[in-house]
C-alpha cells in the first residue's frame, strides 16, 4: 500500500487520564503508583508499558494510561498521595487521543500547529501544549513520524477535519 | 512575429499559446508573461492611468510596474484584478482585460480629464467637494467612488482552496538573484536548513537577462541553472518559486505568498491556489535587488517609453524587441548594455542620450565601439505621439545650466534609466534603520533590528561580482549566526562582466524656459512634477504629508519607481536635503496579496471551532432549533409539530413549572479547585463566604473584578474540604480560569492550591420540575434524594446507571431540580435513559430560550445580559451574597467607594407593562415622565424581556436609577409608536418566598 493511502488519522481507544499538580514530592509519589517516572525536564514525555506522563509545567503532569480503569487508578494515586501536597483531577472523559502518522504528519500538523517540528528541534519524547490553528491540543511526539495529540472532545471535529483538509492539499509525492 | 527574436531566451518557440486581450486574440508562447507577449505583438499601450485617463505603456518587466494593471478572467467567479501584466504568466487560453477605461482603451470617455487636467491639480478633491455640504452624499462620494479604486473585485464567492503552513529555518533567503542565489549556496553549504523564495516563476533574477556576464566560465543564466540544480538536490533547501515575501514581522517571522496554479490553463480540481507560509527564520538574508528608476521629464508617460532594464528583459529573457527604432536617455553605465544587445538583435539604436556630462567607461566605449552615437550633457524636451511615442526632442544643458533645443528624433521606443533604487521594502517593515549614501543617490539599510542582513542591490551592490561575493558572505554569516556548524568558505565565483559606474540623477532632468508639458513622477497616480511643486507651494513641509495631498506613492505599486524621484522634487522645491525631507514608511504588503491567503482554511464551516455536547447529536434528532452561545451551539428550543419559537417555549415552560423537564447545561464551565488552601482561594476571589461552607454544600457564587464589578457567577460547591468544584457562566469559562491562574501564579503564589478545568470533563443533565425527584430516583444509586438527606445546595457523589455522578441539588428555573454531572463519554446514554425514566412523568427536553424564560420569572441574572460591566453586586440585588465579615475581596474596596454604594445607582428591577401582552423591546430606554422628545433624561434600559406563558403576561427585568425605591412607580419605554406605560415591581414573579425551589 502506498504511503498515501495509509491512515494517518488514528483514533486512538479510550484512556484513563489525570492532570497531576503538585511539587517534587507528589511527582516521586505518584510514579510509585503509576509505575512510571515523572520527568523533571521541560516537555518531555516518559512511556513505560501503554502508560505515560507528560510534563506539561513545572508543577503540572498529564498521566495517561491507554485502556486503562479511571476510577480504579484514582483511588491508588490519591491513597499514594494523601500525605503531600498535590492536585489530582480525572480528564479521561474531557479530552480525546488521536495519533498522525506517517511521512507526511510533521508537515499535516505544520499547517496548524506554529512549532518547529524538525525532529532536531521537536525530537522523539517531546511533548508540549500548543494550539492547532484555533484549538488547543497537546502534542507529543512518539516516533519519528508519529504524533500523539490531545485534544479536548468538543474541539475534535474541527481539528480532525482541519487536519484533513491540509492534507488534501499537501502536494502528493510520488509513491 | 516580427518582433520575437530567432533564438535564445527563457521561452520555447515550439509552444504557441493563444491568449486574449481587450477582446483581441493574440498568440505568445511558452515562457511569456501578459507583458512580453503583447510586446512582441507589437502592444504596448496596456493601460490607462488613474486620475487622468492617460494612455499608458508598460514601463518595466517587473513587480514595481505602475501602468499595465489587468484584470485576468477565468470565469464568473474567478476574475482578479490589478496584476501586472509583467508578472501575469502566459498559459493557453489566457483572458485579460485592461482597467480603468470606457468604453475601450483606445477611446476612454474619461480622457477628457486630461483636457481638463488644469482644474484637476493636486488635493482637488479636498477643496472641490466641500460645498454645498449635502452635495457630498448625494453626488460627490458616488461620483468619487466610482472613479476611484483600481479594477473591480469579483462578486461571485471565490471557489478557490487556500492552504497555509508555519515553516521554521536556520536561513530565510528572499530573492533569487546573483545575491540571493550565492547567500542560499553558502548557507545550505553548512547542512543549515535553508528557505530561498523568488516572486518570479524562475530563480536567477537579473542574471536570466544578462547575455553579456559569465561566471566560472559559464553564461549567467546557466551559472543560475547550475546552482538551483544544487539546491534542488539538497533535502535541507526548500525553494519556493512564485512566492513573494509580502511582510516582515517581529522576530524573524516572514509572511511568504507563494501561487501554485495561477499560471495553469486550468485550475487542478482540489488543488490549493496559493499557500501562505509563516516563516521563523534564525537568520534572514534579504536579496531583493534593485529598481530601475525612470527619468522625470515632459511626456515620458507615453506608450513606448519604458525602462532600458526592462528593454533588455523583455529581449533577451523573452526574446522580443520592444520596437523598431530606439532612443536611449540615460544617466546609468547600465542602459549601454542594453543598447549594445538591441543593436546586436538588430534594433536600430537612433542615439543614447546620456545625461551626465561626461559620458565614458569600458561601457561607453563598448557603444562607440560598436557605431552608437552617443550625445553627452543630454536632456529631454518633450515627446510625441497618442498611443504611441513617435519622437522625441532632445536637448543639450550647457555649463551654466541653460538648455539648447536640440534635435526632434522619430522613435517607436524611448528606453530611460534614472538609476537604480535599492528594494528596502522588506528591512523597513522589519524596522531596520534606513542611511541616505549620497555617492549612490539612494537610502540603503544601514542597521538591522533583527537577525538579517541585506546583500547585493539592495544594499547598493550593483557589481555583479561584488553582489555575488557580498550574497556569499552574507550567507554564510547568516547560517553562522543560526548556529549552523561552519562550512569551509566557499570559492569566491570568477565573473567577467563589464564595469559600471554606480552614477544616477534623481528628480527632473533640465528643460528650457516656459510650461513645461506633464512630467510624470509617479505613473500609478499620476503625479508630476508640477503636482509636488504645488504641494510644496501649499507648505507641505514633511514628505508624509506631500505624499497624502498628492497621492504620490499611494496605490497598489507603493511608488516603487516614483518615491525616490518625488523626494528630490520635494527636496529640491523646499531647499532641504532629502534626508531631512525623509521618507516615507514602507508598508505590508510588497505587493497585492490576495485575501483568500490570509483566510486560508478559516472559511464556512472551519471559519470556527464548532463545538456541541455530548447530548447534540440527540437533540438534532428530536429536532432542536440550535443558537451558538460563544463556539457552542446549544439546543435553543425543541419544536414539536410546526411550533413556532414562541409556542415551543411556552409548552416547554409549563412542563418544566408542571411536571418535569430536561436541559443539556453541559456547556457550563467548571473548574476543579483542589488544596489545601482552595478555600482560602475562592474567598480571596469571589465576594461570598467559602470557609464555612460544609463538604457536600454548594452556593450562588459572584465573581467581582477589581473594579467592583460582576464579572461572572455560577454554582460552587464544596466536594472535600480540600476541592471545590466551580462552575462559570458558558461564555466565561476561558477567561475566569485565566483570571484565576493569574492570580494563583502572580499575586498568590503562597497558597496550596491548583486549578484544572473540567468543562469538557463532565455532561451536565438537568432535571427541572415538581418530578424531578420521581424520575432520577430509580436510577441512581448510592445517593438518598429526599429532601432531608439532599437538600436544595445540595451536592452528593454517587452512580447513575453504573457511571460515576455528581449530583448537584440546584435549579435556575426556580423548581425542584438537580444536575447530573457524568464523565462526558457517558452523558449520551445517561440523558437517554432519564428520558425514558421520564416518560411517565411527561419529561420534555427544553432548550436555551425555555432556560432563560423561568430564571427571568424568579429574577436570576444573566451575567452579560443582564450586567454590563458596571453593575455591582448590590446593583444587582445579591449583596445578601457578599460576605460581609470577609477581610477581602476581588473588588471589595472599589465596592466601599462612595459612589458605588450611592441609592441613584441603576439597580435591577422588574417591569411589568400595562398591557400584559405588550413585549417590552431588549435594550429599549425607560425614562420618568411620557411624551419627551429627545434630548431627554434616561433612567435606564430593559435588559431581559419575555412572555411568561406560566404567568398569563410579559415581563422585564431592567436597570433603573434608584430601581428599588420606585418599586409601584410608573415609568415609560419609549418607542416608535409612543410611549409604553410600566410599573417598577420587584424582579422576582414567581414564587418569591421559594417554596417550589425547597420542595
Amino acid at each position: 500500500m502506498a504511503d498515501a493511502d495509509r491512515p494517518w488519522l488514528v483514533p486512538l481507544p479510550p484512556a484513563a487520564r489525570f492532570v497531576l499538580q503538585g511539587g517534587a514530592a507528589a511527582r516521586a509519589a505518584a510514579a510509585v503508583v503509576w509505575g512510571v517516572d515523572l520527568s523533571d525536564q521541560p516537555c518531555r514525555a516518559i512511556v513505560h508499558e501503554g502508560r505515560a506522563t507528560l510534563w506539561l509545567g513545572p508543577d503540572e503532569h498529564l498521566l495517561i494510561d491507554r485502556g486503562g480503569d479511571d476510577e480504579a487508578l484514582a483511588r491508588a494515586l490519591e491513597q499514594t498521595l494523601s500525605a503531600v501536597p498535590h492536585s489530582l483531577v480525572d480528564v479521561g472523559h474531557r479530552q480525546l487521543g488521536f495519533e498522525v502518522r506517517g511521512p507526511r504528519s510533521a508537515l499535516i500538523l505544520a499547517g496548524g500547529c506554529p512549532l518547529d517540528l524538525h525532529p532536531t528541534r521537536f525530537p522523539v519524547g517531546m511533548c508540549t501544549r500548543t494550539v492547532f490553528a484555533k484549538a488547543e491540543i497537546v502534542l507529543w511526539r512518539t516516533a519519528d513520524d508519529v504524533f500523539h495529540v490531545e485534544v479536548w472532545r468538543s474541539f475534535a471535529g474541527y481539528l480532525t477535519e482541519l487536519m484533513s483538509e491540509i492534507d488534501s492539499l499537501l502536494p502528493r509525492m510520488a509513491d | 512575429m516580427r518582433l520575437r527574436t530567432d533564438g535564445g531566451g527563457r521561452v520555447d518557440r515550439s509552444r504557441s499559446l493563444r491568449f486574449r486581450f481587450d477582446g483581441r486574440e493574440y498568440q505568445g508562447i511558452a515562457g511569456d508573461t501578459l507583458a512580453s507577449a503583447l510586446l512582441a505583438n507589437g502592444v504596448h499601450l496596456m493601460g490607462r492611468s488613474f486620475k487622468y485617463h492617460r494612455p499608458r505603456g508598460v514601463l518595466a518587466a517587473g513587480a514595481e510596474e505602475p501602468n499595465a494593471l489587468v484584470t485576468v478572467i477565468r470565469d464568473d467567479a474567478r476574475s482578479t484584478p490589478n496584476l501586472r501584466a509583467t508578472q501575469v504568466e502566459l498559459y493557453d487560453g489566457l483572458v485579460a482585460e485592461s482597467q480603468n477605461r470606457w468604453p475601450s482603451l483606445e477611446r476612454d470617455l474619461q480622457r477628457l480629464n486630461d483636457v481638463l487636467s488644469a482644474f484637476f491639480p493636486a488635493g482637488f478633491y479636498y477643496k472641490t467637494f466641500m460645498w454645498p455640504r449635502r452635495a457630498w452624499k448625494a453626488l460627490y462620494e458616488p461620483f468619487i467612488r466610482r472613479a476611484a479604486g483600481l479594477g473591480r473585485a469579483p462578486t461571485r464567492p471565490d471557489p478557490d482552496r487556500y492552504a497555509q503552513t508555519y515553516a521554521h529555518c536556520e536561513v530565510l533567503v528572499v530573492g533569487a538573484g546573483p545575491a540571493g542565489l550565492a547567500a542560499a549556496r553558502a548557507a545550505a553549504a553548512t547542512g543549515a536548513r535553508v528557505i530561498l523564495c523568488d516572486e518570479q516563476n524562475e530563480f536567477g533574477g537579473s542574471l536570466l537577462a544578462d547575455r553579456a556576464a559569465r561566471i566560472d566560465g559559464m553564461s549567467a543564466a546557466a551559472w543560475a541553472e547550475a546552482v538551483v540544480g544544487e539546491l534542488a538536490a539538497n533535502p535541507a533547501v526548500t525553494l519556493l518559486p512564485r512566492t513573494t515575501a509580502f511582510g516582515y514581522f517581529p522576530h524573524n517571522f516572514l509572511g511568504l505568498a507563494q501561487r501554485l496554479t495561477d499560471h495553469l490553463p486550468s485550475p487542478v480540481p482540489g488543488a490549493a491556489r496559493e499557500r501562505l507560509w509563516q516563516v521563523r527564520a534564525r537568520a534572514v538574508v534579504l536579496a531583493t535587488g534593485a529598481i530601475e528608476r525612470p527619468l522625470v521629464f515632459p511626456g515620458n508617460d507615453r506608450p513606448g517609453i519604458l525602462l532600458a532594464g526592462a528593454a533588455q528583459t523583455y529581449l533577451n529573457r523573452y526574446g522580443v524587441r520592444v520596437g523598431e527604432r530606439v532612443v536611449v536617455v540615460t544617466a546609468t553605465d547600465a542602459a549601454y548594455q542594453a543598447a549594445l544587445d538591441l543593436k546586436e538583435r538588430g534594433v536600430d539604436v537612433a542615439v543614447i542620450a546620456d545625461v551626465r556630462a561626461r559620458a565614458e567607461g569600458p561601457l561607453v566605449a563598448a557603444a562607440r565601439a560598436a557605431g552608437l552615437s552617443v550625445l553627452p550633457s543630454a536632456t529631454v524636451v518633450g515627446t510625441d505621439g497618442d498611443l504611441r511615442v513617435s519622437a522625441i526632442t532632445l536637448g543639450t544643458v550647457a555649463a551654466d545650466g541653460s538648455v539648447r533645443v536640440g534635435e526632434r528624433i522619430a522613435c517607436d521606443t524611448v528606453l530611460m534609466s534614472g538609476g537604480f533604487t535599492p528594494s528596502v521594502h522588506l528591512f523597513s517593515q522589519s524596522r531596520g534603520k534606513l542611511a541616505w549614501n549620497d555617492a549612490l543617490r539612494a537610502f540603503i539599510p544601514e542597521r538591522s533590528a533583527e537577525s538579517e542582513r541585506s546583500a547585493g542591490a539592495c544594499r547598493g551592490v550593483f557589481d555583479l561580482a561584488a553582489a555575488l561575493a557580498d550574497g556569499a558572505s552574507a550567507g554564510q554569516a547568516a547560517a553562522a549566526e543560526s548556529g549552523a556548524a561552519v562550512a569551509p568558505s566557499t570559492r569566491a565565483s570568477l565573473v567577467e562582466a563589464a564595469s559600471r559606474s554606480d552614477e544616477a540623477v534623481l528628480g527632473a532632468l533640465p528643460h528650457p524656459p516656459g510650461p513645461v508639458h506633464k512630467a510624470f513622477v509617479d505613473f500609478q497616480h499620476d503625479v508630476t512634477t508640477r503636482d509636488l511643486a504645488l504641494a510644496a507651494r501649499e507648505g507641505f513641509q514633511s514628505i508624509e504629508h506631500v505624499k497624502r495631498f498628492t497621492t504620490t506613492g499611494m496605490a497598489t505599486d507603493q511608488g516603487k519607481t516614483s518615491n525616490l524621484n518625488a523626494l528630490a522634487i520635494v527636496a529640491g522645491e523646499l531647499g532641504k536635503s532629502i534626508p531631512e525631507v525623509g521618507l516615507t514608511t514602507f508598508r505590508m504588503p510588497y505587493t497585492p496579496t490576495t485575501f483568500g491567503s490570509f483566510a486560508g482554511l478559516s472559511r464556512g464551516a472551519l471559519f470556527d471551532p464548532v463545538r456541541t455536547t455530548p447530548m447534540h447529536a440527540w437533540a438534532e434528532a428530536h429536532g432542536a432549533v440550535f443558537e451558538n452561545v460563544g463556539l457552542w451551539k446549544r439546543a435553543r428550543y425543541y419544536p414539536r409539530g410546526g411550533e413556532d419559537m414562541h409556542a415551543a417555549v411556552a409548552r416547554e415552560c409549563r412542563a418544566v413549572r408542571e411536571g418535569c423537564g430536561l436541559f443539556d447545561a453541559s456547556t457550563l464551565g467548571k473548574i476543579e479547585v483542589v488544596g489545601a488552601d482552595a478555600a482560602q482561594f475562592l474567598e480571596r476571589l469571589y465576594v461570598n463566604a467559602w470557609s464555612g461552607l460544609a463538604p457536600g454544600r454548594a452556593r450562588y457564587g459572584i465573581l467581582c473584578r477589581d473594579d467592583g464589578f460582576i464579572y461572572d457567577d455560577g454554582v460552587i460547591a464544596r466536594l472535600a474540604k480540600d476541592r471545590f468544584h466551580v462552575t462559570t457562566t458558558t461564555g466565561g469559562a476561558p477567561r475566569v480560569l485565566a483570571m484565576m491562574e493569574d492570580y494563583r501564579q502572580t499575586e498568590w503564589p503562597e497558597l496550596e492550591v491548583w486549578l484544572t478545568s473540567t468543562t469538557e470533563q463532565w455532561a451536565v443533565i438537568a432535571v427541572q420540575g415538581p418530578n424531578a425527584r420521581r424520575v432520577l430516583e430509580p436510577l441512581v444509586e448510592g445517593v438518598d434524594l429526599s429532601p432531608a438527606a439532599l437538600p436544595h445546595m445540595g451536592v452528593a457523589t454517587g452512580r447513575i446507571l453504573n457511571v460515576p455522578m455528581r449530583l448537584f441539588r440546584v435549579s435556575f428555573t426556580g423548581e425542584l431540580g438537580f444536575e447530573v454531572n457524568v464523565p462526558a463519554g457517558h452523558g449520551a446514554a445517561v440523558w437517554e435513559a432519564i428520558y425514558a425514566a421520564g416518560q411517565t412523568h411527561g419529561i420534555t427536553p427544553y432548550g436555551t430560550e425555555t432556560m432563560h424564560v423561568l430564571r427571568a420569572e424568579k429574577g436570576y441574572i444573566i451575567v452579560g445580559q443582564d450586567t454590563d460591566g458596571t453593575v455591582t453586586p448590590d446593583d444587582a440585588g445579591l449583596s445578601w451574597a457578599i460576605g460581609k465579615s470577609k477581610p477581602d475581596f476581588l473588588g471589595k474596596r472599589s465596592l466601599a467607594r462612595a459612589s458605588m454604594r450611592a441609592p441613584e445607582r441603576k439597580q435591577l428591577v422588574g417591569l411589568r407593562t400595562r398591557d400584559p401582552r405588550l413585549l417590552l423591546e431588549e435594550g429599549a430606554q425607560i425614562a420618568e415622565r411620557p411624551g419627551q422628545t429627545p434630548p431627554m433624561q434616561l433612567l435606564g434600559h430593559v435588559t431581559s424581556s419575555y412572555a411568561s406563558s406560566v404567568l398569563g403576561h410579559s415581563i422585564a427585568l431592567g436597570l433603573v436609577a434608584a430601581g428599588r425605591a420606585r418599586t409601584g412607580q410608573t415609568l415609560y419605554v419609549p418607542m416608535p409608536g409612543g410611549d409604553v406605560e410600566v410599573t417598577v415591581v420587584s424582579p422576582v414573579f414567581y414564587d418569591p418566598e421559594g417554596k417550589r425551589l425547597n420542595g
